[in-house]
């Protein structure tokens, strides 16, 4: 069982409200990723839920009950640091059997379970280093090891995939998805990058100054987007806004269009703009345009992608013309018009 | 390829050659006084015999025979040991709380425990004697040795220590709540296993400090607890200095720190460089 409630829970630094008071129900079994820009507040919300912070105001509920004055251990949760936090002067095996340790489950079980996470996570040859001896993989390994063998309500993950490069990046975010449809507990997971969010989560919350903009699942961030800051969030490369008389042939404040949905012709179209950098990725094309007459605020830049056999060259006018369904409209407010 | 800055052969000769230079200034006193012991108090103020002087080992057998060295060094021996402990007892969860659980006074406090190493000694010296010996009766008592050496070196164990704790990460303090670490689990099972050398390294610098005191060692001592330095002093006869045994209790008073300073050198050094896996 692992499900997480939240109750108008607040967080201030001093005078600093850094989370006002929001609310969030959390399923057991979901896969949830806080997301949002750096200082959004997201780590915070999850210490607030590990009970490494203390709440201003509100209430944590786990499994129905009521945890808010729980310490961190007794809240039978699970967390992965950005750094690791290993143990550097234990032995990979003794990091792994710590919690147990602490718990005084018996030496038997123990091995067991430290033989049987070892194995899962290709840990077996190593159990006798010390932490200073893995690399940066095999050591966020160690930090997940320790977790699993508490078997926890819930996993609470912070950021962990930050401190890796790009490649073992990739491999550690299918490794963490396989063991949670193997576990089939509750994880929760924070990251800047909506990338990983988008390709993990069950369920994606935003956050920005410590408000959820929006929660829900990835596909429908990416063709719902509540207001303008989910809609520029979500999604790579980034949806075009464009504001002005443009917008107002819509009767809307902004509209948006992602550059995926943005047919592109060299002799007609909806717009007119000159190409400035192509950026080839082999499969795709991003093309960023310029000189659109469009408001699409600083830089005057409007992206546009294409599927790779297009050849256009910097300096080449095109012609754009938005796929009028695709078409998203948002208020004064920034908010979603249907 | 001539680019690459190479040493010169001046600075390859000329730094060792100060080094060397400023380290034999410094030692020259030491050496001078070990020789000085091996002189009679005649020869001792001869400056014909410098150097050159018929060695006699006097001084030495005079040093146990009339005032028991023995004594003075066990209580040296007790009360920096003692005073050591029990500043590391204080001082080591006063380190952890600032490091891990700063408040905005923090820094102020730290700040207020250096300056009271500002403050002359001198200063307190009458309330000092008045009050151990007429009040409360601690004259000359481990005790109130063991006290004064502990409180007058806290405000550099806790800042030694609190450097120490702040270069473990604390996410590592964290994950061993997360994993049900009680606060005193947190100091013994994370705290001092990785800040051991630094542990180490602040306790053997406290224990010489301790060791060399003298100021009030021999101001708050007469017999009972009276320690090496207390013996040097009272080697200063009414009836003038004598030079040969007074070397004789010096080098035997110093002999013991420079010789642990000597095996834990490699300690002192590396507790500096001390870091955790990040």
């Amino acid at each position: 069982m692992g499900s997480i409630v939240l109750k108008d829970v607040n967080k201030k630094f001093g005078e600093t409200e850094v989370i006002p008071p929001l609310d969030l129900e959390i399923n057991d079994g979901e896969f949830v990723v806080f997301v949002g820009p750096s200082g959004c507040g997201k780590s915070t919300l999850l210490r607030l839920i590990a009970g490494l912070e203390d709440l201003t105001g509100g209430q944590v509920n786990i499994d129905g009950k009521d945890v808010t004055e729980v310490s961190p251990a007794k809240r039978g949760l699970s967390m992965v640091f950005q750094s690791y936090a290993l143990y550097p002067h234990m032995t990979v095996r003794k990091n792994i059997a710590f919690p147990m340790r602490m718990a005084g489950i018996d030496q038997a079980t123990q091995d067991a379970k430290i033989d049987a996470a070892a194995k899962s996570l290709n840990l077996t040859d190593y159990l006798d280093r010390k932490p200073g001896q893995l690399s940066g993989g095999q050591r966020q390994r160690v930090a997940i090891g320790r977790a699993i063998v508490r078997e926890p309500s819930a996993f609470l993950f912070d950021e962990p995939l930050s401190n890796l490069d790009a490649a073992l990046r990739v491999g550690m975010r299918l490794e963490i998805m396989e063991l949670h449809k193997k576990l089939n507990t509750t994880m929760i997971y924070v990251t800047h990058d909506q990338v990983e969010a988008m390709t993990m989560a069950d369920k994606i919350v935003v956050l920005q100054a410590g408000v959820i903009e929006q929660v829900g699942s990835p596909l429908e961030l990416y063709h719902k987007p509540r207001n303008k800051f989910v809609a520029g969030f979500i999604g790579s490369p980034k949806m075009n806004q464009i504001e002005g008389a443009e917008a107002a042939k819509h009767n809307a404040k902004t509209i948006g269009i992602r550059p995926e949905h943005v047919d592109v012709s060299k002799t007609e179209g909806t717009w007119k703009g000159v190409v400035g950098v192509a950026e080839h990725l082999g499969s795709d094309t991003f093309i960023h345009v310029h000189e659109t007459g469009l408001d699409v605020g600083e830089g005057d830049l409007f992206t546009v992608r294409i599927s790779g056999n297009i050849e256009v060259s910097h300096g080449d006018t095109v012609y754009l013309t938005p796929q009028m369904d695709k078409l998203h409209k948002f208020d004064a407010q920034g908010l979603r018009i249907e | 390829m001539a680019i690459v800055a190479q040493t010169s052969r001046f600075s390859r000769i000329a730094w060792p050659t100060l080094a060397w230079v400023v380290g034999l200034i410094f030692f020259f006193p030491i050496f001078y006084m070990v020789l000085t012991s091996f002189k009679t108090d005649a020869d001792a103020v001869n400056p014909d015999m410098l150097f050159s002087f018929t060695p006699t080992l006097e001084n030495y057998a005079n040093m146990t025979d009339n005032y028991d060295y023995w004594r003075f060094a066990t209580n040296s021996v007790i009360v920096s040991v003692f005073a050591t402990l029990f500043a590391l007892v204080v001082g080591v969860p006063c380190a952890y709380a600032m490091a891990f659980n700063p408040s905005r006074a923090t820094k102020d406090v730290l700040m207020w425990m250096l300056s009271t190493k500002m403050l002359p000694a001198a200063a307190v010296l009458y309330p000092m004697t008045f009050l151990t010996k007429n009040v409360f009766g601690l004259f000359d008592t481990h005790f109130l040795v063991i006290l004064v050496l502990c409180l007058i070196n806290l405000p550099i164990v806790v800042w030694m220590l609190f450097t120490y704790f702040k270069d473990i990460p604390k996410d590592i303090i964290e994950a061993g709540k997360m994993d049900g670490l009680t606060t005193w689990g947190e100091v013994k099972e994370i705290l001092i296993p990785l800040a051991w050398g630094g542990i180490v390294s602040t306790a053997l610098l406290t224990f010489i400090f301790c060791w060399n005191e003298a100021y009030w060692t021999v101001r708050l001592t007469t017999i009972d607890a009276a320690t090496l330095s207390k013996l040097i002093e009272g080697n200063r006869a009414p009836e003038g200095l004598f030079f040969g045994r007074l070397s004789a209790v010096s080098t035997a008073a110093v002999g013991p720190i420079i010789v642990l300073g000597w095996f834990c050198q490699k300690q002192l050094v590396s507790g500096v460089a001390f870091g955790a896996v990040k």
